[in-house]
């Protein structure tokens, strides 16, 4: 029996990113906010600080600051005619467990997404007719707009450390920037990384052939920063411990040294870490949520937290996970092509080449989480025609090292043996001389590719675990045939010693090697409640007072990584419940 | 030096069960190896006269034998076991992942296909025992001898047909999925830190040239811009 404790006005389930600005924002709005989160409480000056933190066997190969499968994880497939196993052990993509979240372990790189995105099926519609998307493509438009999410996109760049260079300022196109970029406000928060070899020949041969490379904008501080509430952020020291580890400069864009500490200051908050939501609880006539259940994981015991409002701010995985069991919205079903709730699961896909230049030195190691150059001209180019391919959405392509440490990152051409003398000289020979370049691609919603509950696994808690069916489409094999042509080309210029060539990834999605923690949709924002489980200020359809944050709410996925959307979406929910919601509780759209 | 490992096996054996049966039945007596050995830490300092935590006779020679044939001698770096590869792949089996640490462990247990990842019943330690047991039985049936007494010819051989699963194991266990295991942690044992008993004196860093613990490189990115870092790698111990 679980103990019932007093009533708060918000509880946020997770304390990452998008916990931290709306538990931030609504405390200092005058709300009573608990956070619960299921992992422990891990700061910098004790968790994250040197030489421990330099330990890629803890924190890469052992995910030290990730989702404890043993615990929760998901169930998988590649199609409804396959039984969905277990993912015994992380890989294709780590969820955090830890407070800050994802946002601890991310390498920082924030893109502002456009109406590109938020616009897709009508923009291609108009452009290439209904008949250019298939049929079992379930893109729709997302119900918000680029110029909505303009100042907020500001709001979340300038609180994180962004470091970028901009590439149209009110329209007005900048030398050195994205030129494709829509238009923003005002400059980064701070000038770009500095640039490495690897992507600087990058950078010459995609110019070379007429593409417009431009550095990657990312939450790693590229000098001493004091962001706008006062969060004070070191210099990015290029240490190449960035993706899977926590920053012991705080140069890092995270939760924990921004927002997570001011709101734990604010005495309107409170944070429960090792605290696992069970379930949302709902009203008897289903109109409004009441709180939720929660386990003390420490000692097992069980509680009610009542609450006036629920925001749902875990991963974007365990956010779809908490519906599914809370039965909040109906469950998607793709046969009957009904229900909201797991609708729009999507990835990413990519390809990569590997280039040995012999005679350089690269010294990958010397690198920032985000020191890449990067392409858009196949991305968020409109003018790049997609006709003639035939796919929906885009790709970016980038050149950069991301944690290329030694037990994970050892470069061979093809051929090399796997062991042995011959072996030894190889890795020794090239581990300097090596260097990638990387699409990652969009992937469009697919009617069968969903979440749902597992019928038969079940998690520490007695629950059903999630279970994701996905596959990649014919989008994108096309598409990543088309990125790794032209990925090709650039590197084949280059004149490297060997190449290993890009290529499409057209074998089914595995949940082994890591790929990406890029998990998109499930419970979709958009403009009514038939297609979507949330409207646009990521609020239920269902249950006015329950509100879902996190890369979740995509209905599709791009190339780009969602960090920058996420953070910018939690700003502007919480502006919509501080300024709207809380004077009149109710719908913030008409269903 | 090289035989030592085989050497202190059989004479162990020899000592419990005699010198016939111990080729097909092993039984591992640690508290005499143990009791015979020097303590664990300074055995970790030093090359030789390895000390198991959890490795059996069989198994130590195996590993032993695998990881000096992975990891040759030259002018390059030491052998295996002379940068405490064996000792790495020990303390991860009798440490918390190998004891399935984060992993999933509830049935029903079904192969699944390559797509759905690792879905045996075995924690990392289990699966490893496993494994040489059934490698051995392999190198028994073709070559009459366990994979630590075959010849380099041989035992290369066999590692090239477990890498490209080639062979099958009578007892059902997955070749390719021991190998894979197997060759993560050769590879985790020679580029982790020495904190964790492998890569000792950072040998497999100095092998490709990777500075290890190091933390700022904010003005090194432009020093040592396309050449060489010259400094000599630096471990989690070392700056402690």
């Amino acid at each position: 029996m679980a103990t019932k404790l007093k009533e708060v006005d918000v509880v946020v389930v997770g304390l990452g990113w998008t916990g931290g600005i709306l538990g931030k924002e609504l405390a200092e709005a005058g709300l009573k906010v608990v956070a619960l989160e299921r992992g422990a409480m891990r700061t910098p000056a004790k968790d994250y600080a040197v030489p421990f933190i330099r330990d890629e066997l803890r924190y890469v190969v052992r995910h030290d600051l990730m989702q404890n499968t043993a615990r929760d994880t998901l169930t998988i497939r590649n199609n409804p005619s396959q039984e969905a196993l277990p993912m015994r052990r992380l890989g294709s993509f780590l969820p955090g467990e830890v407070v800050g979240g994802s946002g601890v372990h991310w390498s920082g790189h924030t893109w502002r997404w456009t109406d590109m995105e938020f616009k897709v099926r009508s923009m291609y519609e108009e452009r290439y007719g209904k008949n250019f998307i298939p049929a079992d493509m379930t893109i729709q438009d997302w119900g918000i707009t680029y110029a909505e999410l303009e100042p907020y996109y500001d709001k979340f760049e300038y609180t994180a450390a962004v470091s970028g260079k901009a590439g149209n300022i009110k329209g007005q196109i900048q030398p050195g920037g994205n030129p494709f970029e829509a238009p923003r406000a005002r400059e980064y928060a701070l000038p770009p990384l500095r640039t490495i070899l690897s992507s600087e020949l990058f950078a010459e041969a995609a110019r070379n052939k007429g593409y417009h490379p431009f550095p990657r904008p990312t939450a790693n501080a590229s000098q001493a920063y004091t962001n706008p509430d006062g969060s004070v952020f070191g210099a990015c020291q290029y240490c190449g411990h960035c993706q899977r580890f926590g920053c012991e400069a705080n140069a890092k864009g995270s939760a924990q040294i921004t927002v997570i500490p001011i709101a734990m200051r604010n005495p309107n908050f409170e944070l429960r870490t090792n605290s696992w939501v069970t379930k949302v609880l709902k009203d008897s006539d289903g109109k409004r949520v009441t709180g939720v259940t929660y386990t003390n994981v420490l000692n097992g015991e069980e509680f009610e937290q009542p609450a006036g409002m629920v925001l749902l701010c875990a991963y974007a995985i365990n956010n779809v996970h908490l519906m599914l069991l809370s039965g909040i919205g109906a469950p998607y079903d793709p046969v009957a092509q009904t229900g909201v709730i797991g609708k729009n699961y999507c990835y990413q896909t990519g390809a990569s080449a590997t280039l040995f230049l012999e005679g350089r030195h690269f010294n990958p190691f010397m690198s920032a989480g985000g020191s890449n150059v990067t392409v858009d001209d196949f991305n968020i180019n409109w003018d790049f025609d997609r006709g003639p391919h035939g796919f929906v959405g885009g790709y970016n392509v980038g050149s950069g090292f991301n944690s290329p440490l030694p037990i994970g990152y050892r470069p061979v051409p093809r051929g090399t043996p796997q062991w042995g003398k011959a072996w030894k000289a190889a890795t020794a020979k090239w581990y300097q001389t090596a260097m990638n370049i990387n699409a990652s691609g969009a992937v469009m919603a697919n009617r069968y590719n969903y979440y749902d509950l597992d019928p038969t696994y079940r998690n520490a808690f007695g629950q059903p675990l999630m279970r994701m069916t996905f596959d990649y489409k014919t989008n994108e094999h096309k598409m990543g045939e088309h990125a790794a042509k032209v990925i090709n080309e650039i590197a084949r210029s280059m004149n490297p010693t060997h190449l290993t060539e890009a290529a499409a990834r057209t074998q089914p999605w595995t949940v082994v090697p890591y790929q990406s923690t890029h998990n998109t949709g499930g419970t979709i924002m958009g403009t009514n409640p038939r297609d979507s489980a949330l409207n646009k200020y990521l609020q239920s359809w269902d249950c006015h007072n329950l509100f879902v944050v996190g890369a979740n709410v995509f209905p599709h996925n791009a190339s780009y990584n969602p960090t920058g959307p996420v953070g910018a979406l939690a700003y502007w929910t919480a502006d919509a419940i501080k300024n709207r919601y809380v004077k009149s509780p109710g719908p913030l759209v008409p269903a | 030096m090289q035989d030592q490992g085989f050497g202190r096996r059989d004479f162990l054996k020899g000592a419990v069960v005699g010198g016939a049966a111990a080729a097909t039945t092993t039984v591992a007596l640690p508290e005499p190896a143990a009791a015979q050995q020097p303590p664990a830490a300074a055995a970790a300092e030093a090359p030789g006269s390895p000390v198991y935590s959890f490795l059996n006779l069989d198994e130590a020679a195996f590993v032993e034998a695998l990881v000096d044939h992975m990891v040759p001698a030259d002018e390059l770096s030491p052998k295996g076991t002379d940068i405490g590869i064996n000792i790495y792949i020990d303390r991860a089996l009798a440490g918390a992942w190998g004891k399935g640490d984060r992993l999933y462990l509830q049935g029903p247990w079904k192969l699944g296909v390559p797509s759905q990842g690792y879905q045996l019943p075995l924690t990392p330690a289990q699966l490893y025992r496993t494994g040489i047991e059934a490698t051995n039985a392999h190198c028994h049936k073709a070559y009459g001898k366990s994979f630590d007494r075959l010849s380099e010819q041989q035992r290369e051989e066999v590692l090239l047909a477990l890498a490209a699963g080639k062979i099958s194991f009578d007892n059902g266990l997955p070749a390719r999925v021991f190998w894979g295991t197997v060759y993560q942690t050769v590879m985790e044992g020679m580029f982790s830190d020495p904190i964790h008993g492998g890569n000792r004196d950072k040998a497999g860093w100095k092998l490709i040239g990777f500075p290890g613990a190091v933390a700022v490189h904010r003005e090194n990115i432009l020093k040592y811009r396309d050449k060489k870092f010259p400094h000599e790698p630096v471990g989690i111990a070392d700056m402690s």
